[in-house]
């Protein structure tokens, strides 16, 4: 976060000559690639991907000896088996299969990545750019919003849910029965204020002379919203987004208590596979290696809008 | 930053049920909750079509649990939608205040059952199903689906607990007989070590956040079976504290196997790998013959043919009870569920009715795996030998039945520090230090 707001003065600065920044970014250059830092770093990964590597040797040995021994003596003791992955693929219950549950991932994600922040940069904006009166005092409430545990929220919301009705107007009823409503609404609430704070920083960031430039030229709100802010904004849209995204996705909590039945995402039913009392926990390690396709798959695609994000325009002439 | 956060969401479930409990207190009390409105068809004349049913039973069970009444549910034309979860405990109070309460719960543990009723969430059991409990389940059972004088709901299935199992081929080679008291254990075991050089039982304490209950289960029993059934409903209820000689003298009687280093951990290590040890591991050693005794409740059956085993009195492993003190009495503990209704819906009615009828047990016993205390169930349809001889323990007018006392005190003893007390105890912790710590647990008020 704070490299978010550090870095973003530096891009746009107008001061920060060309040659100058060359230099200090090549300087930067020698001085973070040296062996020893490289050597760290790849002993660091390594045995940060131990855990991992275990879980996905586990993933394929048979029940019995994930029970009796450990993965590391997996060449004493040999044997591989894709049972795991199959069981795992074929647990579900009368009203979800995995598979469904995979698409309810899916279903409750989208919705709850776009939502809050097409609402944040909106929002953003008009905290940054926009005068209206008590501005301030709006902001600092919004922003303190994110000190209010998320526990504190859910049994309120759950009432005001399954009313389906706020002031006497059916609001969640206007969604339909489908039931992703209520949680597309919670992950929204519960990841704005923090999404309009890192927007708001990014967004007031933007030189004062371009907005004012367009304001002269007569642009409305809308444009500059949509023709300076949005493009200039966009290396840290996209790296909130894959962190709303990654986060919605491995949520448990929120979908423990909004997410019923047959509208459960894949977190919950993996939950469950290890039976009534836990005697499949080996199941665990090829679930959590089909849990985590999606969200390895969205980090690797976007992973140069993810490092550009965080130093976003920090190379820029 | 909001990583942790959400890390730390994910971690302290528990706090959920805690902010639950401040935000009850403000808004005034949770009323008469709604039924759920996320059960389409609203309620009519006559009835819902769909019910909902919420529980802890996950995965295999839970598929065996909707098979034993798909034929009832398509005759009656009621659907029954099951959900399972693991956090149920925390989760069916936050439904409940939330107003997003299933029409009927499965409660492992009557306190939780009792919290909510004496909270008014529950609707007291209906007409049939109050019948249904005075002919099919002994005054024991019906005693802790009844809170304040009024029945709640009817039990469901039932598990034995204290079984000890041990392989009747190596008995038999080495001419032991089946203990019948206490003492006889112990000296059973004494022979085993001297015979085998290495340690005769083994155990795991090993569930997740619930480490350490196996260890409450050999509490429990000896406390049973020293102290008796009266000293048992005291200790339940806090008359007698865990400080007191008596419980402590039980923890004592268990010490002297689990805590000797002579006896214990067959195929895993020393005394400290109980802890480690996943209870249902177990069952592999007692397969493949490296341990000779364990202590585990009827359900351990499953796990044994999981592990490749047969459960049967001339096959790899069988079981005995364990044994009363003197060898009179026929005293056991074990466990249960019982359903509880949040709506009086008559389609949630009639399904609760049948739930609590001898046909859903014998339906439901024929698949597999469990067994029922109703005295409806024919003996016959366990699908094997000990649970049928398990049937015949609690259909046994003589039979003393008492419910695990950890499910039956509040949360924060029962799951709470006694869970964490056997784990200290394991650990090296001295069985006075230990029960003190388990008895601060009990709630002051």
């Amino acid at each position: 976060m704070s490299t978010l707001s550090k870095a973003t003065p530096l891009a746009l600065d107008p001061a920060n000559g060309s040659p100058r920044r060359r230099k200090t970014a090549s300087l930067a250059k020698t001085r973070l690639t040296n062996r020893w830092a490289t050597l760290a770093a790849l002993v660091i990964a390594a045995l940060w991907t131990i855990p991992t590597i275990g879980l996905l040797v586990s993933s394929f040995r048979p029940a019995q000896l994930v029970r009796t021994t450990g993965w590391w003596t997996i060449f004493e003791n040999r044997g591989f088996t894709t049972q795991n992955y199959t069981d795992v693929l074929q647990a579900g219950n009368s009203q979800l299969t995995m598979a469904g549950s995979f698409l309810n991932s899916i279903a409750i994600t989208l919705p709850a990545t776009v939502i809050p922040l097409v609402l944040a940069t909106l929002a953003a904006y008009a905290f940054a750019w926009m005068r209206f009166p008590g501005k301030d005092l709006i902001f600092v409430l919004v922003f303190a919003l994110q000190i209010v545990p998320i526990q504190m929220a859910l049994v309120p919301l759950l009432r005001l849910f399954a009313a389906g009705e706020l002031f006497g107007f059916p609001v969640i009823g206007a969604f339909g029965q489908a039931g992703y409503a209520q949680v597309w609404i919670a992950h929204t609430i519960f990841a704005l204020p923090l999404a309009i704070f890192l927007l708001h920083n990014f967004i007031a960031e933007i030189p004062n002379e371009i907005i004012e430039a367009a304001r002269v030229d007569g642009a409305s709100h809308g444009q500059i919203f949509f023709r300076i802010v949005l493009p200039l904004t966009a290396p840290a849209i996209a790296a909130f987004s894959i962190f709303q995204f990654l986060w919605v996705w491995n949520d448990l909590l929120v979908a423990l208590i909004f997410a019923d039945g047959p509208v459960a995402p894949i977190t919950k039913l993996l939950a469950e596979i290890t039976g009534t009392r836990g005697q499949d926990w080996h199941l665990l390690t090829a679930g959590a290696f089909l849990a985590i396709i999606v969200p390895l798959a969205v980090f690797f695609a976007l992973q140069r809008y993810f490092v550009r994000g965080l130093l976003a325009g920090s190379a820029k002439g | 930053m909001k990583t942790s956060r959400r890390g730390k969401a994910y971690a302290s479930l528990a706090s959920v049920g805690v902010a639950a409990l401040v935000l009850t207190g403000c808004g005034g009390g949770p009323g008469a909750p709604e039924t759920s409105p996320a059960a389409t068809g609203g309620a009519t004349a006559t009835g819902k079509s769909e019910v909902t049913l919420y529980g802890t039973i996950a995965d295999a069970e839970a598929k065996l649990l909707e098979k034993s009444w798909a034929d009832w549910s398509k005759e009656n034309n009621i659907k029954i939608k099951y959900e399972s979860s693991k956090e149920f405990e925390t989760q069916i109070a936050v439904r409940a205040q939330g107003g997003n309460a299933p029409d009927l719960a499965i409660f492992p543990q009557p306190g939780l059952l009792g919290d909510l009723a004496t909270r008014g969430f529950l609707k007291p059991a209906p007409e049939g199903v109050k019948a249904n409990v005075a002919s099919g389940w002994s005054e024991d059972w019906a005693k802790y689906g009844t809170v304040d004088g009024t029945l709640y709901g009817a039990p469901m299935m039932a598990s034995v607990k204290g079984w000890v199992w041990y392989s009747p081929a190596e008995f038999k080679e080495k001419g032991y007989a089946v203990p019948t008291t206490w003492q006889e254990l112990l000296d059973l075991t004494a022979q085993i070590e001297k015979d085998k050089g290495e340690p005769p039982w083994c155990a795991g304490f090993g569930s997740g956040d619930a480490t350490g209950w196996p260890g409450t289960d050999w509490v429990e029993d000896l406390v049973l079976r020293q102290s008796g059934k009266d000293v048992y409903d005291q200790w339940v209820a806090n008359e007698v504290k865990f400080t007191d000689p008596q419980i402590k003298s039980a923890l004592d009687e268990v010490g002297k196997i689990l805590k000797n280093p002579k006896y214990v951990n067959a195929g895993y290590g020393d005394i400290s790998s109980i802890n480690a040890t996943a209870f249902g591991d177990v069952a592999d050693v007692m397969v493949s013959g490296d341990c000779s005794l364990t202590h585990q409740a009827s359900f351990f059956s499953g796990f044994i043919t999981d592990a490749g085993g047969e459960v049967g009195p001339d096959a790899d492993v069988w079981g005995f009870l364990t044994p009363s003190i003197d060898g009179s009495g026929n005293a056991v503990t074990g466990g249960g569920e019982i359903i509880g209704a949040f709506s009086d819906d008559p389609s949630v009615v009639k399904v609760q009715e049948y739930l609590s009828s001898p046909e859903w047990a014998n339906s439901r016993v024929k698949l597999g795996g469990v067994l029922s205390a109703n005295k409806g169930l024919d003996p016959a349809n366990a699908a094997d030998p000990l649970l049928e001889e398990a049937v015949k323990i609690l259909q046994d007018p003589a039979t003393t039945f008492r419910f695990d006392a950890s499910d039956l005190m509040p949360g924060s003893v029962g799951t709470g520090t006694f869970f964490k007390g056997m784990v200290d105890w394991i650990n090296g912790s001295d069985s006075g230090t230990v029960l003190e710590q388990v008895e601060n647990g009990w709630p002051s008020s």
